[in-house]
C-alpha cells in the first residue's frame, strides 16, 4: 500500500426494523430487492465498505432507494448505523470506531472534521435566519465565539460561493434553489473540513448553475486538497468529478473502480443498463 | 530494459442483457523499451483501442499481465494495480489522447493546460508559462486560449486534447488516433510534438489509421489481424 485512507468505512449495514432469522442468514441474494417479505425489515444498506484517501473524490451513483443517502448519513452520525465501523486517520482517533464515540465526540467531529450538504437545502439550513448566521452557526458549533472573526470567515465563503456580500443578511428562503444550495456548500466549508459529504447537491439545478457548482467543487479540491464523497444519480456529474466510484444498488455496493472503466466497461448488470441509460 | 510489456492479455465483454461474451482481443503479446514508438494498425474493430484502453485501464483486462516499469511503484502490473495506483500513475505518468474531448464545463482551453499541471504541483508562474508555450505550439489560435472548448471544431478540441496529455511530458504516452480529424498541417505538427517526446525519452504507443504517417516515426508496426475471435499481433518492420 503506498497510502494510508483518510476515512476506512467497512461493513456498514443500517437496516430498519427488527430482522428476522430468515433475513440475517440469508445472504443478500435472497432478498426481494432489500426487503425481507417475512419480518418487512428494510436493508437501507448492507455491507457497504470502502475507503476515502486524500484529497480525493469518491463517487457513489445508483438509483432512487438504493441507500446512497442513508449511507451518507450515516457517515455523518445523521443515523445511527445498525453495525459496521468507521476509522478516520485523524491524531487521537485512530483505531477508533467513530460510530461507538459518544455523542458528544461525534458532535465535535460532525462540527470540525465533516461538512454536508444535503440534497434539499432545508435539512442542511436554517431558512429563517440569514445566510451569514447560518454560517456562523456551524462556526460556533465547532467553538468559535468571535463575531467580527466569524462575520469575515462567512462574507469571505459567500463571496466564494459567489452569493452576493448585500444579500448575505437575508433569509435563505428568500434565495432560489441555486443560491440555497451554495449556502449549504459555504456552510459546510466554513471550518476547513478534511472531509466532505455532497448528497445529490445539482439535482433541480439548471445547467448553467450546476456547471458553477461544479466549478466550485473542483476549485475546493485542488486549492484546499479537501476528499469528498459525491452522491449523485447524474453520470455526467459523477465523470466530471470522480476518480473512483462505487455502484450501489438495493443497499450494497455492487461495483466500484476508476470512473471512466465503470462507465466504459461496466461489469454488472445493473450497472451496463445505467449506462446504457445515458442521454 | 523494457518499460512495458504485454503479456497474454486478452479482454471479453460481457453484455448481460444479450447473454453474450464479446472477444474483443486474445493473447496480445508485445513489449517496448524506453524511449521507443510503437504504431498498430489494423481493421476497424479488430481490437486497437480495447489494447490502449487496457493499458490505460479503461478497460478492466480479464487475462494477461501488462507490465509496466513505473517510477513510482516499480514494477507494476497494470492489469492488477489498485484504481488508487492507477489515479496516481495516470497523473503523473501514463497520458492518453483520445479523439475526443471530456472536460469540466466552463473552463477555458488555458486553464484545462495549466490545471494539468497544477494537478502535479507545478508553480503556478511556471504552470503558466508551459501552458501557453504548448498552447502555441500546437498553433491553437490565440483567442480560443480564453475560450470555452466546448464550440471548438474537431480539430481544435483534438489539439488541445494533445495539449494537455503532452505538457507534463508524461513516460508512456497512449495515442488512440491522435490525427483523425486533423489536416496535413495539423498532423505534421503532432509529427513534431511526437519527435520531440520521443528524444526526450517518452515511450509511445499509438494507433494511427494514416499509414503514411507512422513511416519513419515508429520503430515497430504491429498490425492487428481479427480473425474470428482470435487477434494476434505481428511485426511488420
Amino acid at each position: 500500500m503506498f497510502e494510508q485512507p483518510l476515512l476506512q468505512v467497512k461493513n456498514v449495514t443500517k437496516k430498519y426494523g427488527a430482522g428476522c432469522q430468515k433475513c440475517m442468514s440469508y445472504c443478500s441474494t435472497k432478498l426481494i430487492k432489500n426487503y425481507c417479505s417475512t419480518c418487512r425489515t428494510v436493508y437501507a444498506c448492507r455491507n457497504v465498505s470502502f475507503d476515502l484517501y486524500t484529497g480525493e473524490i469518491l463517487g457513489i451513483v445508483g438509483e432512487s432507494g438504493s441507500g446512497k443517502s442513508t449511507l451518507m448519513q450515516c457517515l455523518y452520525f445523521d443515523v445511527e448505523p445498525s453495525s459496521g465501523i468507521m476509522y478516520f486517520d485523524h491524531p487521537g482517533l485512530k483505531e477508533k470506531n467513530l460510530f461507538h464515540l459518544s455523542a458528544q465526540q461525534k458532535r465535535l467531529i460532525r462540527h470540525k472534521k465533516f461538512g454536508m450538504v444535503y440534497q434539499n437545502p432545508i435539512h442542511g439550513l436554517k431558512m429563517h435566519y440569514s445566510a451569514i448566521s447560518n454560517i456562523g452557526e456551524k462556526l460556533i458549533a465547532a467553538g468559535d465565539r468571535n463575531v467580527a472573526k466569524m462575520e469575515s470567515i462567512g462574507n469571505m465563503l459567500l463571496r466564494e460561493v459567489e452569493i452576493p456580500v448585500f444579500r448575505s443578511k437575508e433569509k435563505p428562503l428568500h434565495f432560489s434553489g441555486g443560491m440555497q444550495q451554495r449556502v449549504q456548500i459555504a456552510k459546510a466549508l466554513s471550518n476547513n473540513p478534511p472531509i466532505l459529504f455532497l448528497d445529490e447537491i445539482t439535482t433541480g439545478l439548471d445547467l448553467s448553475v450546476q456547471a458553477n457548482v461544479l466549478d466550485l467543487i473542483k476549485n475546493i479540491q485542488m486549492e484546499y486538497g479537501v476528499s469528498m464523497i459525491v452522491v449523485s444519480h447524474d453520470l455526467a456529474v459523477i465523470r466530471m468529478l470522480a476518480d473512483r466510484t462505487l455502484v450501489m444498488l438495493d443497499g450494497e455496493v455492487i461495483e466500484e473502480g476508476l470512473t471512466d472503466q465503470i462507465l466504459e466497461d461496466p461489469q454488472h448488470l445493473y450497472t451496463q443498463q445505467l449506462v446504457y441509460s445515458l442521454i | 530494459m523494457a518499460i512495458l510489456q504485454v503479456k497474454q492479455l486478452s479482454k471479453s465483454f460481457q453484455i448481460h442483457h444479450l447473454q453474450k461474451k464479446m472477444q474483443a482481443v486474445k493473447n496480445i503479446h508485445f513489449s517496448l523499451h524506453k524511449g521507443e514508438f510503437i504504431g498498430i494498425v489494423g481493421k476497424s474493430g479488430s481490437g486497437k483501442s480495447t489494447i490502449l484502453k487496457s493499458i490505460y485501464r479503461t478497460y478492466l483486462p480479464e487475462e494477461g499481465e501488462i507490465l509496466y516499469e513505473s517510477a513510482r511503484f516499480g514494477c507494476l502490473d497494470l492489469a492488477k494495480a489498485t484504481a488508487r495506483q492507477i489515479i496516481y500513475l495516470r497523473k503523473h505518468e501514463i497520458g492518453y489522447v483520445s479523439q475526443f474531448l471530456n472536460v469540466m464545463p466552463r473552463i477555458t482551453s488555458r486553464q484545462l493546460v495549466e490545471n494539468a499541471l497544477l494537478e502535479v504541483d507545478y508553480p503556478i508562474e511556471l504552470a503558466k508559462d508551459r501552458a501557453e508555450e504548448t498552447l502555441r505550439h500546437f498553433d491553437l489560435d490565440e483567442a480560443l486560449w480564453d475560450a470555452y472548448p466546448n464550440t471548438f471544431s474537431g480539430g481544435e478540441k483534438l489539439r488541445l486534447n494533445i495539449s494537455i496529455a503532452t505538457v507534463k511530458k508524461p513516460r508512456l504516452l497512449l495515442l488512440d488516433e491522435p490525427t483523425a480529424s486533423l489536416d496535413a498541417i495539423s498532423k505534421e505538427k503532432v509529427r513534431q510534438i511526437i519527435e520531440k517526446l520521443k528524444r526526450q525519452g517518452t515511450t509511445l504507443v499509438g494507433i494511427f489509421h494514416d499509414l503514411a504517417f507512422m513511416e519513419g516515426l515508429c520503430d515497430k508496426v504491429f498490425e492487428m489481424e481479427a480473425q474470428q475471435t482470435n487477434t494476434f499481433v505481428k511485426d511488420r518492420v
